[in-house]
Formats: structure tokens, C-alpha cells, sequence
């Protein structure tokens, strides 16, 4: 990853996330140790270096299964194309968990977006009215979970989970259930376009990752995002704004939502009240075998996206075998009860 | 009286620290034996081990004759030997009666007998003194006194021939302290022995019979008599300093900095009517008052995390807005909160974080931390303040109590605060580390920050203020200098509101 000039000294010598166990970096910080502390702190920062030993042995598990085939170049970009719709819902759903919530609502979210972007009227107006549309569909429904929870002190997992319900009533009723053929051929060409031979979906999905990094680790809101989950009340004796942030961290996930929603009817050419299904059980699971604490203030987004990996990797693997759907839910469901069990030895 | 439990040569490490190192203790039936040790002396260590928390790693505990290794804290409270921590483990939404009885519930064929249970409850709540209680009270309606009360009876519920107390009287107001004390005094007549920690001397003269003291994870002293041992020489036991409570000195004659708090006339109903008072420019002003006369809820007004139903706030002559906290830390306020964990820091994050997080903004580079900067600007902070270790990537939550204060205070150094709240700043904190405090606040307070100091420890508040504002039941009752005031006037009025 690139970083800025002006941080790169300071990101050298400190490790992301440094000393978060005060075991692995000790005390003694003086110049001749602090190479050590910082390295103890990159490795702990690795820690979803346990999530990549586990995509290694699927990568094995899809070798020895499926031979050349699964790591062909186009085997690899296929994975990641998969990864690419749920790995960008994923990033918003790391900061809203991080930030001491969660949300429900992506999945519906991403459903209205698609059926809002796609309706004739948004249409007419060309592919760039449809992708603002979508983004503001996500980021006013975003929003509005944001004002109720953090303003109306609601809980966030009755407020998103009204708004996982309403937003995929509404799209049907937008959609009248109906899939909404998109006729621009711009946003369609989305899903098909290569830039130096990887998928346009691909660079867009590496691209909010990015910028989620940034955002989560080297800005003051990423600051304020660990503060207001880690310890709401003292964030807010400290003098942060903590509703505004929490509102603005939905806003966050309800773009990414948005985001989302553009790549998924570019994927498909199609709007539809269906999409997006069960996006948000994919997401918190990515999330939390990723190694972030539900109860937020704690995780990292390298974690997330390693662990929406293994997910589609899990998939790809079975659809080459063609394996059941129902043996894959299980499969997944071992997963995640695997990392979390893996992690929490890590960490006790 | 027999000895009921003897420890002898105790070691317990961690990877990096030896918490306890060769302790020694002997506790006799029906004694109150104190502990003694500053922060990191290795009190709550031992009492780990001794609870089955933590495997000892040498040396020997034998309880009632025989010796014992506890496998779990169950195994020790089976045996006899219960733990009260200073969090208490009790479940809010449950009755006195289920919590007294929680895991070894009474019942018939998995159907709890709620008439027995009560009854049995009434019974150990007796035997406290505490018959009043209901068993069908919820816990979570009780004050931490009651809760304190429940705690007990549950120890005894497991025929507890030992209790170990981790400072019970830090959440309790002197009247709730000397009712515990009547307590302590009835188990001790039933036989049973305790174990009570705390950091306040006098405390210790009241209740104990012997004292044993820790220092570095090894017995300094046993056996010593606790009501006849000079103040002197427990401190120095601990310490090697003379004095319990070291203040510096006032500098000489009246301030005259500038008005920087004003408070006119707020309200909040239920919590406190009418409270106004200023702080001037370097000037430390004292609140006293009791647990529950409004004390914390008046300095919590102030800082804007609570909005008064009536009144001003000004700062620098500006009226703040009310009930907004960022409003007040722009104003230049700062708060250390009174529950440093739960309020204060952010205990997953380094030492670092958790100073910058106020002043977030002025290392934001169109958005992104500065951080080269923000590390430089904190670790002179913290060298200011003397945190030890002084390494700001070091885990918060592996500091001392002091540390964690001080590294509260550097949060609001950083930001170059100009009027500090200090809401029972010394809780908690070893006797050797609040003298360090007090010099830290007073020279805060010399280089022009305004201070406004709550505390239940009434000498602190005498040793420590310029002035004095006493509260009770939600009045400011008086507002005059400290030199004028004796501790009995001021515990007078605290107690019994007699206006000065």
C-alpha cells in the first residue's frame, strides 16, 4: 500500500497498531528495543495472519480438488470479482463495528440502491444520474439509521434491522417485484471492462479498500471511530462529538452500500429487488472471522477483507467440485466458528 | 484463636514482572487482618492466588492446618475462603435473595423454592445486621452500601470462614463506612476472619487488629498491631517517606488571576438548586460533600455532560452552550473523570491514543493524523508528568492506577487546558503516587490553569484548595478559603449542613 510521503517515517517506526498488547511490545522502548516492539506489534497486527494460513490451505484444498483449474489466472480473478460486491459492503460494515454498532440494513440497501439506479426515470439521465443516485439512495438510508440511533438513542440493531425490512419493501414496490433491465450500455460495460488485464469490479473493490484503510488508520475520524466503540463515555468526556460521529459512520456504510449497488447491477444488468440477499450475515461473519471485537473498538480491515476472501474462496472451491449449496452454508458455518475459536487462542 | 490461613514464601510472575515475590501471611480466625501496599505492591496478586484466580509459581498456602492448592475460585469459596472485589459480582436484574444464592440456588427438581430461599436470605442478611433487607428486592435498585451488604451475605451463604474485602470503603460514604465496620465487627464475633484491603490509614485504626504490609511483592512486616502502630512507621513500611499525605505549599497570598468559571445560579431538579461560584486563573478550588450531595453531578453540569434546567455557565466572560461537552473542551475545560476506567480511558488503546484523542484536531492534516508530530507532543507530556513506564506505545491498560490518572492529566496538558476538573482525582491511587499528584496539580495551578478539585477525602480538599465550596443535598452550603477551615467544620457542614 502506498502511504503519504510525510506519514511514511512516522508509519515505519510505529506498526499500525502498536503495542495493543502490552506483553508483545515491552516496556522498555528505548532505542535499541524499539525495532523489536514494533515488529511484535506488526506480527500482532498479522494476526489475521491466521486468515491467511487458512486461505492457503483452501488454496491447497482447491488444487488438490480441482487441480489447475482453480489457479488458473482466470480461476483467481473470478474469486476476486466474487469478493469484489460483498468485500465493498464489507469495509463500511468494519467501521460501523468498529464504532461499537452494526448494521442490518446492507443488504436491503443495496436492493433499493440497485432498484432506485434503475428505475426508467433514472435511467434516462445516463449512466452518471444512476450512479449518484445510488450513492445517495445509500447514504440517506444510511442516515437516517445514523439520526435514529445516534439522536433518537435507538438500538443499532432494531434500527437497521427495521431498515433491512422497509428498504427491501420499498424496492419492491419501486420494482413491483419486477427486474429492471438496464438499457445504458456505460454502467453495463462496468462489469466487463479490464484495465491491464484485471477486472474493472476488481480495481474498484481494491480502491475502497484503500481508501478504507486510510480513512480507518490515518485520519482523525479512524482515531475517533476506535475512541467512540472502544469507550463511548469516555470518548464523549474527552470531547468528541460521538453522535455525530456514529451518525456518519452509518452514512459510511450506506455509501458503501451504494458503491455496491452500482457494481452489482453493472455485474448482472439488471436492478432487482433481490439483490443483495443475506449481504449482511455475509458481512458481519467477513467482519468477525476477521478478528474485530462485536463489541467495537478493537479490529482491523485487512481482517475483514481476508476474511471475505476465504468466504468466496470456500465457494469457488465447492462450485468447481459441484458441491451442493447447502454443504457450502455448512462448511461456512465451521468456518467461522473455527476462526473465532483460532483468534481467541491467539489472543488469551 | 488458631491460624486459619498461612501463606509462606508466595512467588507469582507474569512474563515480565514478578507481581508477588516471596509474600508471607498468617490470618487467625476472627481477626481483621489488613493489607497493606501501595499500587503495584502486589496486594491483588496475592489475594488472586489466594482466591484460586491465579496458580501460585512457589511457596505454600495452607488453610485451616492442612495445605491447599485452590484450582478455581469456586474450589476456594467451597472451602471457605471468599473474595469481594472492589467491582462486585453481582447481577443487577436479579433479586437479593437469587444473587445471594446464585449457583447454589435452592431447589426441587430444577423448580427454584423461592419461600426457602428468601427465608435462608433473611437468615444471613441477619446475621449481618441487615434483616431490613427484602429478598425480593432487585439488586440493581440498591446503592453500592446495600449491594456491598448482598456480596457478604452471599460469602457467608458458602459458610465463608474467610472473607477477603478489596477496599470496600472506596464506594461508600463515611455513614455507609461505619455501618460496614458494625458489620465487619459481627462476622469477626460469629468467628470469621477477613481480609481487608484499603488505602486509608484511618480506616485500617478503626477496624483492624493486625496489619501486614507489602512492598515490591514481598512482606515488609506482619503481624503488626493495627491500632497501635504509628502512621509514621506504616508509611515509611511502604514508602520509605515519612508522611501520609505530603501537600505543597500554597503559594503566599491571594490570588490575583483572572475570573476564568463562573457559575450562576444552575439547577438541576433532583441533583442540586441554585450552585453558583467562580475559579480564578490559577486558583485550585475545592468541592466537598458526600457521595449523593450533588457533588459530581454539579461538576458534570459544568463541563457540559449535563445540561441544567436552569442558570449560566461563562467562561472567560462567554456564556457556554449548555449540555455540550465539545463546547466546554473548546472553552478550554478539561475533565478527569471520577471512574477512570469506565470514563476515562480507552483501555484497548496505547498510551499514545488515549492522550491525543482530545487534541485530535490539532494534529489533523486535512484530516490525516500528524503523528510524527503527535508522538513527540505526547511523550513530552507524559515526560512531563513522569509516567512511568514512559513509553507512549505501551498499552494503556498495564499502567498503575497513578499512571493511568496522570496519563488522563496529560490528555488535558496536551491540549494546553486552561480550567482542569479533577473529579476524585487520588481514587484508588497509592499513597506515594497522590503526593506526586498533589505537586503535579499545584504546579498546573502556578502555571495559570484554573483547577476545580472533588473529593470525599476531606484533607485532601483541605490540604489541596485554595478555597473550599461544601455541598450537601444539592446546596452549596459554604465558599470561603481553606486556610479559614478545620477537617470537623468541614464535616460538620457535610454532615449536618450547619452553615459557617
Amino acid at each position: 500500500m502506498t502511504e503519504r510521503t510525510d506519514d511514511a517515517p512516522a508509519a515505519q517506526g510505529l506498526g499500525r497498531r502498536p503495542a495493543r498488547e502490552g506483553l508483545q511490545a515491552p516496556a522498555a522502548g528505548r532505542l535499541g528495543l524499539r525495532l523489536p516492539a514494533s515488529v511484535a506489534g506488526r506480527l500482532w497486527e498479522l494476526r489475521s495472519l491466521s486468515l491467511v494460513g487458512v486461505l492457503v490451505l483452501l488454496a491447497i484444498a482447491g488444487v488438490v480438488t480441482s487441480g489447475g483449474n482453480f489457479l488458473s489466472v482466470s480461476n483467481v480473478l473470478n474469486i476476486l470479482v466474487s469478493s469484489s460486491i460483498i468485500g465493498v459492503v464489507t469495509v463500511g460494515m468494519t467501521f460501523v463495528i468498529i464504532g461499537g454498532g452494526i448494521d442490518l440494513s446492507v443488504g436491503g440497501l443495496v436492493a433499493l440502491a440497485s432498484v432506485w439506479a434503475t428505475t426508467l426515470s433514472s435511467q434516462q439521465y445516463g449512466a452518471w444520474a444512476m450512479v449518484v443516485c445510488a450513492l445517495l439512495v445509500g447514504m440517506g438510508a444510511g442516515l437516517v439509521n445514523g439520526l435514529l440511533i445516534a439522536y433518537g438513542r435507538l438500538v443499532p440493531f432494531i434500527v437497521t434491522l427495521a431498515m433491512m425490512v422497509a428498504s427491501r419493501g420499498l424496492a419492491e414496490a419501486m420494482s413491483g417485484k419486477k427486474t429492471q433491465l438496464v438499457t445504458v450500455q456505460s454502467i453495463n460495460n462496468i462489469a466487463t471492462t479490464n484495465v491491464f488485464g484485471i477486472p474493472l469490479l476488481v480495481i474498484i473493490f481494491a480502491a475502497v479498500v484503500l481508501v478504507g484503510w486510510i480513512v480507518l488508520n490515518r485520519t482523525t475520524f479512524g482515531r475517533r471511530t476506535f475512541a467512540v466503540g472502544g469507550n463511548t463515555e469516555a470518548a464523549r468526556l474527552a470531547g468528541i462529538d460521538v453522535r455525530r460521529h456514529t451518525a456518519l459512520l452509518y452514512v459510511l456504510s450506506g455509501l458503501c452500500c451504494g458503491i455496491a449497488a452500482i457494481m452489482i447491477i453493472s455485474l448482472t444488468t439488471t436492478g432487482s429487488s433481490t439483490h443483495g440477499d443475506l449481504y449482511e450475515l455475509d458481512a458481519i461473519a467477513a467482519v468477525i472471522i476477521g478478528g474485530t471485537l462485536l463489541t467495537g473498538g478493537k479490529g482491523t480491515l485487512v481482517g475483514s477483507i481476508l476474511g471475505a476472501l476465504v468466504f468466496t474462496t470456500v465457494t469457488n472451491i465447492f462450485v468447481l467440485n459441484n458441491l451442493a449449496s447447502e454443504v457450502q452454508n455448512i462448511a461456512k458455518g465451521l468456518i467461522i466458528v473455527a476462526a473465532v475459536l483460532l483468534q481467541r487462542r491467539g489472543t488469551t | 484463636m488458631n491460624a486459619l490461613l498461612t501463606v509462606t514464601g508466595l512467588v507469582k510472575s507474569f512474563p515480565g514482572v514478578r507481581a508477588v515475590d516471596g509474600a508471607n501471611l498468617d490470618v487467625q480466625e476472627g481477626e481483621v487482618h489488613c493489607l497493606l501496599g501501595q499500587n503495584g505492591a502486589g496486594k491483588s496478586t496475592l489475594i488472586k492466588v489466594l482466591s484460586g484466580a491465579h496458580k501460585p509459581d512457589a511457596g505454600e498456602i495452607s488453610w485451616r492446618g492442612s495445605p491447599v492448592s485452590f484450582a478455581s475460585p469456586l474450589a476456594a469459596l467451597r472451602a471457605g475462603l471468599a473474595t469481594i472485589y472492589q467491582e462486585l459480582d453481582l447481577v443487577d436484574g436479579l433479586t437479593v435473595a437469587e444473587n445471594i444464592f446464585l449457583g447454589h440456588e435452592h431447589s426441587a427438581l430444577g423448580f427454584s423454592r423461592r419461600r426457602a430461599a428468601a427465608e435462608a436470605a433473611t437468615a444471613l442478611l441477619s446475621r449481618l445486621g441487615h434483616g431490613e433487607i427484602s429478598p425480593t428486592r432487585l439488586v440493581g435498585s440498591m446503592s453500592a452500601a446495600g449491594k456491598q451488604i448482598v456480596s457478604l451475605a452471599r460469602a457467608l451463604s458458602h459458610n465463608a470462614r474467610l472473607i477477603v474485602m478489596d477496599e470496600p470503603s472506596a464506594v461508600l460514604d463515611s455513614g455507609e463506612v461505619d455501618n460496614l465496620f458494625r458489620v465487619i465487627a459481627q462476622l469477626t464475633a460469629q468467628g470469621v476472619a477477613i481480609i481487608y484491603i484499603s488505602h486509608r490509614l484511618d480506616e485500617i485504626r478503626v477496624v483492624g487488629d493486625r496489619v501486614t504490609v507489602l512492598k515490591d511483592g514481598k512482606t515488609v512486616a506482619s503481624g503488626l498491631p493495627a491500632k497501635s502502630t504509628p502512621t509514621a512507621d506504616l508509611v515509611r513500611l511502604m514508602t520509605g517517606r515519612d508522611t501520609e499525605y505530603a501537600f505543597p505549599a500554597r503559594p503566599a497570598g491571594q490570588h490575583t488571576g483572572r475570573e476564568l468559571l463562573t457559575v450562576r445560579d444552575i439547577s438541576r431538579p433532583g441533583e442540586f438548586t441554585g450552585v453558583s461560584f467562580t475559579v480564578h486563573a490559577g486558583e485550585i478550588v475545592g468541592l466537598a460533600g458526600l457521595v449523593g450531595s450533588g457533588r459530581s453531578e454539579i461538576v458534570e453540569t459544568v463541563y457540559g455532560a449535563r445540561k441544567p434546567a436552569a442558570g449560566q455557565i461563562l467562561v472567560d466572560g462567554r456564556r457556554l452552550r449548555p449540555g455540550s461537552v465539545p463546547a466546554a473542551v473548546r472553552a478550554g475545560m478539561g475533565l478527569c473523570p471520577e471512574e477512570r476506567k469506565s470514563q476515562g480511558l480507552l483501555l484497548y488503546e496505547a498510551v499514545y491514543r488515549n492522550v491525543s484523542v482530545s487534541s485530535l484536531a490539532r494534529y489533523s492534516r486535512g484530516g490525516f493524523v500528524a503523528r510524527s508530530r503527535e508522538l513527540a507532543d505526547v511523550a513530552k507530556a507524559i515526560g512531563d508528568l513522569d509516567v512511568r513506564p514512559s513509553d507512549p506505545r505501551r498499552a494503556v491498560r498495564t499502567l498503575s492506577g497513578g499512571n493511568q490518572q496522570k496519563v488522563v492529566l496529560a490528555r488535558w496538558l496536551l491540549r494546553d487546558c486552561r480550567l482542569l476538573i479533577l473529579d476524585e482525582p487520588t481514587r484508588g491511587v497509592d499513597v506515594g503516587a497522590r503526593g506526586e499528584l498533589y505537586r503535579l496539580i499545584r504546579e498546573l495551578a502556578g502555571s495559570g490553569v484554573g483547577v476545580l478539585l472533588v473529593s470525599s477525602e476531606i484533607p485532601e480538599v483541605l490540604g489541596l484548595a485554595d478555597r473550599v465550596l461544601v455541598v450537601r443535598a444539592g446546596r452549596l452550603l459554604h465558599d470561603g478559603p481553606a486556610a479559614q477551615l478545620t477537617e470537623t467544620a468541614v464535616l460538620d457542614m457535610v454532615m449536618e449542613g450547619a452553615a459557617a
